[in-house]
């Protein structure tokens, strides 16, 4: 575990709300060994404290999130409420969807009643309740409307409301923004953040879960990134820039490039760390390449840009231009970096020579020049090429693979890279796929 | 409107107490049915009441099934292909076990025979209301889940506010197609012989049905007249309010801009008694149940850790499933013996009608679809014809098949092979309208985009069928032709076997097989007649249906 800027809260406020203690997620595999989803982790949640959760798409932040609000079950460890283990209880917290997870039949007002319903509160006390903080969140007039009828800011402002109304200790988030257009989500974390600082909602602590670096650096004193396969805490930053923070001053671009460092540092690099197995018995697994979820097609893209930068450039500097967040852009560097066109130093992309002839060739070349970089890098995909050369046919179906990759990862996450894996190996012309007849056919030279 | 609403609620007590005074009548075992036209209405008023009745029993059993399948995974394993089976299953052939069963509950008043044949009603509506149900249930956001209990929602509470109303629209739809269904066999759930005892119930399944035995050509046109006027006005009376009512469920985050219409909905939802009623009286109610159900769920919550299940709680399961499974035994033991009773020559004869049925069916079906999908697609591809014919097509559709049978016999009768003929003409009526809702759907739902393309490189006729037309109704065909299968199957057990003119009529296959044996009480061939179309079906739908679905819905999905 890296830390790069640790301070613990401690000596400000000594006692946790919410305490995850080597709190972990695996599956059992039929063999007898696990998958480990989620690394054992140490996690304190501390009032006054706004946290955010930063990681990749499928690192296992909800994940990890949806354990410490009890909504999913841990397979060990435990997590504490105020000290006291809880074991199927809920704990006071409340959660904003990313989906807003309105419901759509009921209207603004008895959405947000209908938590206060559930504790049993008479109507008459929860209607006053719930147009208190409708009025709080801007919603004033908007009692009576349905969700549908609503903009998106406006049925997450709903959705703040439901959270709100229960007087939650801790505000759990979801991505509560990326549904929204930027001008929208920006809007609303201001407004979320002044009811914050103005102490105006009764919550002691919010955690937010995010996969955008200047949203964390914009709300949070504390940043925790996550890392992959399986997930664990890979940084945890505090930052105390006073608010309202300017997105623009040194400060926060040295914070954002920090973290970007951090994310892409290959030293930290986790793909190549094989899930750990456990149980008597468990053969040693061979070292698995995590493949991230792209289209081969988004790389060359990537790739020309660099090229007309002169090879070397900022990936938040990038990410701004482009406006791609963490979520979209990642991945994309991840693939160049998996296939050696490209490596990261600092913060920043600089392309390879194999990078710089593939983003200047044309359409067949780039073909031969990934098939040469896949084969070569991507131990997974020169497995499949191998086994299909192996049959007399040269055709296997995908179930054979699908069983190779459960060795490995959960079965969502082995259908996903299997799907990635095709996806590469049909542009590379390694092998053909029929998605009829699920069987994939090697391609004859 | 306040009067308007006052006066219906006046007729409504007046109906509750000539019910009561029929139902709990002493019986009346073959009591006859009048002819006269003048007591059309009462007789229509009694066949709604029983159809009422039997649709409020089967949403209850439904909606009970639907959760609890949807509740257990060990459940679930056993109640969803159970229902399989049990909705293949005609409902002629669990009439002779309710009818005796209910006879012998209450010998001595009318209110069996009543009970019993509003069971039967409810044998042949709540199975696939209680599919969409679980079907709806199974597919709730997780996000929606998720945020019902993080904010602690009582059971009672995810029940009503997310589970219900998430099913809604599904159980609206399947509670008409149902309902449909209750009123094509309503002729032979409000009379029926079993062997030499005679049950008729007065309604106007009964009235239809006598009229066509004694071939009263006068009796049958009113008779289907009024039934024809009936469900008319259910349509515009329940069925157009209630969907547009439904639209309020419909889980969408933008509105859409087609909303449904109905004239009486917006009367009703202006009409201040109904707004009072519901104010005073049944928004207190549910809430004083919701906050009794919530407070003890949350005391319950509570005290959580401390709850274990009881031990006892554990007994009564294993012994609930030990009765059950002796129960099973025994029902398995007497029915091979039943079975074994039988003659080889019969079950030659079984095949034999089997395959006739088999071909009979499938014949209809190949027939509606040869004329409905030409008729829909040009229905389909013009939009102010398809909102025209949309509406003259659900009223034609939902005018039971059965009751205009007695009319085509009259005509079809005095040919050679009529019956043949009529036969395939019910069944074509009574599954025809499937496929051809469908079809028009399918084919207002091709894009423009692909019609231009068609037209930009001047596809012929053919190859517009081939690459457009086709391709792009095919999920909608499927599911039609699904449906349409199903009832048709059903639909053989009226069209082969009829009273009419004083004499029975019928020609060879399964449906006659079955609605003979129940005629004459022959139970044994019916139990194997039973057994050998639910598998027929069950198995169709296995091994045609549900590949033709997948591939509709893997290949031929029009995804944006």
């Amino acid at each position: 575990m890296s830390t790069a800027n640790t301070n613990t809260a401690l000596d400000a406020t000594p006692e946790p709300i919410i305490e995850a203690r080597q709190l972990e997620k695996h599956y059992p595999q039929a063999d007898g060994s696990r998958i480990q989803v989620i690394a054992p982790i140490n996690l304190a949640i501390y009032p006054g404290q706004i946290i955010a959760l930063l990681g990749a798409s499928g690192c296992g932040k909800s994940t990890l999130m949806r354990m410490l609000t009890g909504l999913s079950p841990a397979t060990g460890g435990s997590v504490y409420w105020h000290g006291q283990p809880v074991n199927g209880k809920f704990p006071n917290v409340s959660i904003v969807f990313q989906s807003f997870a309105l419901f759509p039949w009921l209207t603004v007002i008895e959405n947000v009643e209908a938590p206060l319903e559930a504790r049993g509160i008479p109507p008459i006390e929860r209607h006053k309740r719930a147009l208190r903080i409708l009025d709080a969140v801007g919603l004033d007039g908007f009692e009576s409307a349905y969700p549908k009828e609503l903009s998106g800011g406006m049925k997450q402002r709903v959705g703040v409301a439901r959270a709100l109304v229960v007087e939650p200790e801790v505000l759990f988030m979801d991505e509560p923004f990326s549904a929204l257009d930027v001008l929208t989500a920006e809007t609303l974390r201001g407004e979320l953040l002044e009811l914050w600082l103005d102490h105006k909602i009764p919550t002691r602590a919010m955690f937010i879960v995010t996969h955008n670096i200047e949203e964390a650096v914009v709300l949070a004193d504390r940043i925790i990134v996550l890392g992959r396969n399986p997930a664990h805490i890979h940084a945890d930053f505090t930052v105390s820039i006073p608010h309202p923070r300017d997105r623009k001053s040194a400060e926060c671009i040295e914070l954002v490039d920090s973290i970007y460092r951090v994310l892409t540092h290959p030293a930290h690099k986790d793909e190549t760390v094989p899930p750990r197995t456990y149980g008597p018995g468990a053969p040693p697994k061979s070292k698995v390449v995590m493949l991230p979820h792209t289209r081969p097609g988004g790389l060359a893209g990537l790739l020309e840009i660099l090229v007309d930068r002169g090879g070397r450039v900022d990936l938040h500097r990038l990410s701004e231009e482009l406006s791609l967040d963490l979520e979209s852009l990642l991945p994309t560097i991840d693939t160049a970096v998996l296939l050696r066109f490209l490596r990261t130093e600092e913060g920043d992309a600089i392309i390879t020579p194999d990078g710089y002839a593939f983003a200047q060739a044309d359409i067949q070349t780039r073909k031969a020049i990934f098939r040469k970089a896949a084969l070569a890098n991507v131990p997974l995909l020169r497995q499949m090429e191998q086994a299909l050369r192996a049959k007399s046919n040269r055709t296997l179906s995908e179930e054979f693979f699908r069983d190779l990759l459960d060795e490995h990862f959960s079965a969502e996450e082995s259908r996903r890279q299997l799907d990635t894996a095709i996806q590469w190996g049909r542009y590379a012309e390694i092998f053909d796929y029929d998605s009829q007849s699920g069987k994939l056919t090697l391609t004859e030279a | 409107m306040d009067i308007v609403v006052f006066l219906f609620v006046f007729a409504a007590i007046f109906g509750l107490y000539a019910v009561g005074r029929a139902w709990l009548g002493p019986g009346r075992p073959g009591a006859q049915i009048s002819q006269d036209p003048r007591d059309l209405p009462l007789y229509a008023f009694y066949s709604l009441v029983r159809m009422a009745v039997a649709y409020a029993l089967s949403l209850v059993l439904a909606v009970a099934y639907g959760y609890f399948a949807a509740s257990s995974r060990r459940a679930e394993m056993i109640l969803i292909p159970l229902l399989d089976i049990l909705q293949s299953i005609p409902i002629l052939s669990f009439l002779p076990a309710i009818m005796l069963a209910m006879v012998a509950l209450f010998p001595h008043s009318q209110f069996g025979i009543e009970l019993g044949s509003i069971l039967l009603i409810v044998t042949g509506q709540t199975w696939n209301i209680a599919f969409s149900f679980y079907s709806s249930l199974k597919t709730i956001p997780r996000d929606l889940r998720e945020a019902a209990i993080i904010y602690r929602f009582s059971r009672w509470q995810r029940f009503a506010e997310l589970d219900l109303p998430f099913s809604t629209i599904g159980l609206v739809w399947n509670s008409m197609v149902s309902v449909a269904g209750g009123w094509f066999s309503l002729m032979a759930c409000e009379m029926f012989v079993l062997g030499n005892r005679d049950f008729r119930l007065p309604g106007l399944g009964s009235f239809l049905q006598t009229a066509a035995s004694n071939g009263n050509t006068r009796a049958i046109l009113w008779g289907v007249g009024g039934m024809i006027a009936l469900i008319v006005l259910l349509d515009q009376l329940i069925w157009r309010p209630v969907i547009v009512w439904a639209d309020k469920f419909k889980f969408e985050q933008v509105e859409s801009s087609a909303a449904a219409h109905s004239t009486l909905f917006h009367v009703l939802g202006r009409a201040s008694v109904v707004h009072r009623l519901y104010r005073r009286l049944i928004r207190p109610f549910f809430n004083w149940l919701a906050i009794t159900l919530t407070q003890r769920a949350f005391r319950a919550a509570e005290t959580f850790g401390a709850r274990k299940p009881g031990r006892a709680r554990t007994w009564i399961g294993f012994l609930l499933l030990a009765a059950i499974l002796v129960g099973l035994g025994f029902a398995v033991f007497h029915a091979a013996r039943e079975l074994s009773d039988l003659h080889h020559k019969d079950y030659i004869e079984l095949v034999r009608s089997a395959a006739l049925t088999f071909l009979r069916v499938n014949s209809a079906l190949l027939l509606s679809a040869l004329w409905t999908v030409p008729a829909g697609v040009a229905i389909g591809f013009n939009p102010r014809l398809a909102r025209f014919a949309q509406s003259v097509v659900q009223t034609a559709a939902s005018v039971p098949a059965t009751a205009l049978f007695p009319i085509i016999l009259l005509f079809l009768l005095r040919l050679r092979g009529g019956l043949e003929i009529a036969a395939m003409l019910l069944m074509l009526l009574g599954t025809q309208w499937y496929i051809l809702f469908n079809v028009i759907a399918g084919a207002t739902a091709i894009p423009t985009d692909l019609k231009e393309a068609a037209q930009v490189f001047r596809f012929g006729s053919w190859d517009r069928w081939r690459y457009l037309i086709l391709p792009g109704i095919f999920p909608y065909l499927v599911t039609g032709m699904v449906t349409a299968s199903g009832g048709a199957w059903n639909a053989s057990i009226f069209a082969e076997y009829f009273h009419f003119q004083g004499r029975i009529v019928s020609t060879a296959g399964l449906g006659s097989t079955i609605s003979g044996a129940s005629d004459t009480g022959r139970f044994d061939l019916l139990l194997a007649a039973t057994l050998i179309m639910a598998t027929i079906v069950v198995l169709i739908n296995r091994f045609l249906w549900r590949r033709l679905y997948r591939l509709a819905s893997s290949r031929f999905k029009l995804e944006t």
